[in-house]
């Protein structure tokens, strides 16, 4: 997992200092078995990879602001606009305008706003109260195909633990939506983009086969 | 359909081995971790739980070397407690492959530990472990190092100020009914998981499938977790969830 260059096919994790990395990096590891998988923080490695993971754990506000201590911003826009690219979580919800968490700014290279589950709509078909942050197996129900979907049923369950969710403004990106209280999106895709809300590495074999599918990617 | 409830086989780990005793006491031997943590994620399980369950009382290390082993076989989330003092204690267990860490002891110690470490990692990899004891007609005390301590806390009023320093989740044990096969102490289940607003766990006195399902029914546990039916091969995951499903619970089968 230490710092080096990125190998031609090199799938490179992009750490910015944000909590465990150790998972994404395992699960990409089993799926990418002839391809090196590197974690870094150096915006060379990650403008040299051929693929890009970029995942995130904690309160957005955070993430943004160590992206912009360590000089991570230029490299992942470029990653975002010119190679396969993989959000996952917070890493998701980044690529959007504006986030209610803190009220931040995110790398605005998808139109919308990451809001909060709302309090009030935050009830099951039963009327009892859903529990915030939405943590568990959820259903991602696939609003259009896309070939990171490939083997994986409409409605499979993967793993999530949020309190946020991204709200696109064109709803052509959304590709996955969920349950919860109320529809939200789970997934979105756009050109080289594929970023979802779920840990499709604490996912079982759900999750290994979405990663599978995005080392094999060809957008 | 929405979100899953959750089951979750524990190991109690001493030593590196996997164990579970009889209200705390008398320890079964009942295998290798790792092994076990990767049957359960091939039989379904929701998540895999290791409490390290003397460390807390002997100042025992913790077992990270049992956590990147498991981490790197096994792709759901992986919760590790016992024995987890400060942040830096956090942080080891989530670089070893830990998804979330749990604490017990020291959050009753030390309740700003709570605050900080959910500051710092997210109140998402933050679970607060209660064991609690029935003291009076729908009144729970909490107990510590092992169920061994009184501290005077009310279980209900403490799994509410835990909500409020940054817990992601309360992991809520009987100590009434742990190790007695007896089922969940489901009013205190329902108590606490009723009193907050993140998930809770069930833990404490399943002995049968039915037990699991009433943890979810009747306690409103929002994920039921379970040691010895799963370890002595009693029941399978996949039984149980078969079992839950068939009772109108939502599980991922």
């Amino acid at each position: 997992m230490a710092p080096a260059a990125a190998a031609p096919g090199a799938v490179v994790v992009v750490d910015y200092g944000m909590g465990n990395l150790r998972s994404v990096w395992q699960a990409l590891v089993r799926v990418a078995a002839d391809r090196q998988v590197l974690v870094s923080a150096d915006p060379e490695v990650v403008v040299g990879a051929e693929r890009v993971v970029f995942p995130g754990q904690g309160a957005m506000p955070d993430c943004m602001r160590e992206i912009e201590l360590r000089g991570l911003r230029s490299a992942v826009l470029e990653a975002a606009t010119t190679k396969p690219f993989l959000g996952i979580c917070i890493g998701q919800q980044m690529l959007f305008e504006h986030s209610e968490e803190g009220d931040v700014a995110g790398l605005g290279l998808l139109r919308g706003t990451v809001r909060r589950f709302p309090a009030e709509r935050m009830f099951d078909a039963a009327g009892k109260r859903l529990k915030v942050p939405h943590m568990g197996w959820n259903e991602v129900r696939h609003k259009r195909a896309h070939p990171l979907w490939k083997g994986i049923a409409d409605d499979a369950r993967f793993y999530f633990v949020h309190s946020y969710f991204v709200d696109p403004v064109d709803s052509a990106c959304v590709v996955g939506t969920t349950d919860y209280g109320l529809p939200f999106t789970s997934a979105v895709a756009r050109d080289n983009i594929f970023a979802i809300q779920c840990h499709p590495e604490k996912s079982a074999v759900t999750g290994l086969t979405l990663l599978g599918n995005f080392v094999a990617w060809k957008p | 359909m929405g979100l899953a409830k959750r089951i979750i086989p524990c190991l109690d780990v001493t030593a590196g081995r996997v164990v579970k005793g009889t209200n705390f006491i008398d320890l079964r031997d009942a295998g290798d971790p790792v092994e076990i943590a990767r049957r359960y994620d091939e039989q379904g399980a929701d998540e895999v739980t290791f409490l390290d369950i003397t460390a807390s009382s002997d100042q025992r290390d913790i077992i990270l070397h049992i956590v990147e082993a498991c981490a790197a076989q096994v792709f759901i989330p992986l919760t590790v407690g016992g024995g987890v003092r400060s942040v830096t204690d956090v942080r080891r267990l989530l670089n070893a492959g830990a998804d979330k860490v749990s604490m017990n002891t020291a959050a009753v110690e030390n309740p700003d530990l709570v605050a900080e470490a959910s500051a710092k990692v997210g109140n998402q990899c933050i679970v607060v472990a209660i064991d609690a004891k029935q003291v009076a007609a729908d009144r729970w005390q909490v107990f510590t190092h092992g169920g061994r301590r009184p501290t005077g806390l009310d279980a209900i009023d403490w799994a509410r100020r835990v909500q409020q320093l940054g817990a992601g989740e309360i992991l809520l044990t009987s100590m009434d009914r742990d190790g007695t096969r007896n089922g969940f102490d489901l009013p205190l289940t329902r108590a606490v998981a009723d009193a907050v607003g993140i998930p809770v766990i069930a833990s404490g006195g399943v002995g049968n499938l039915r037990h699991l399902a009433e943890g979810v029914s009747e306690g409103h546990a929002d994920a039921v977790l379970a040691a010895s039916i799963f370890h002595f091969s009693e029941h399978t995951v996949r039984e149980a969830k078969e079992y839950m499903r068939g009772c109108g619970i939502e599980v991922r089968l």
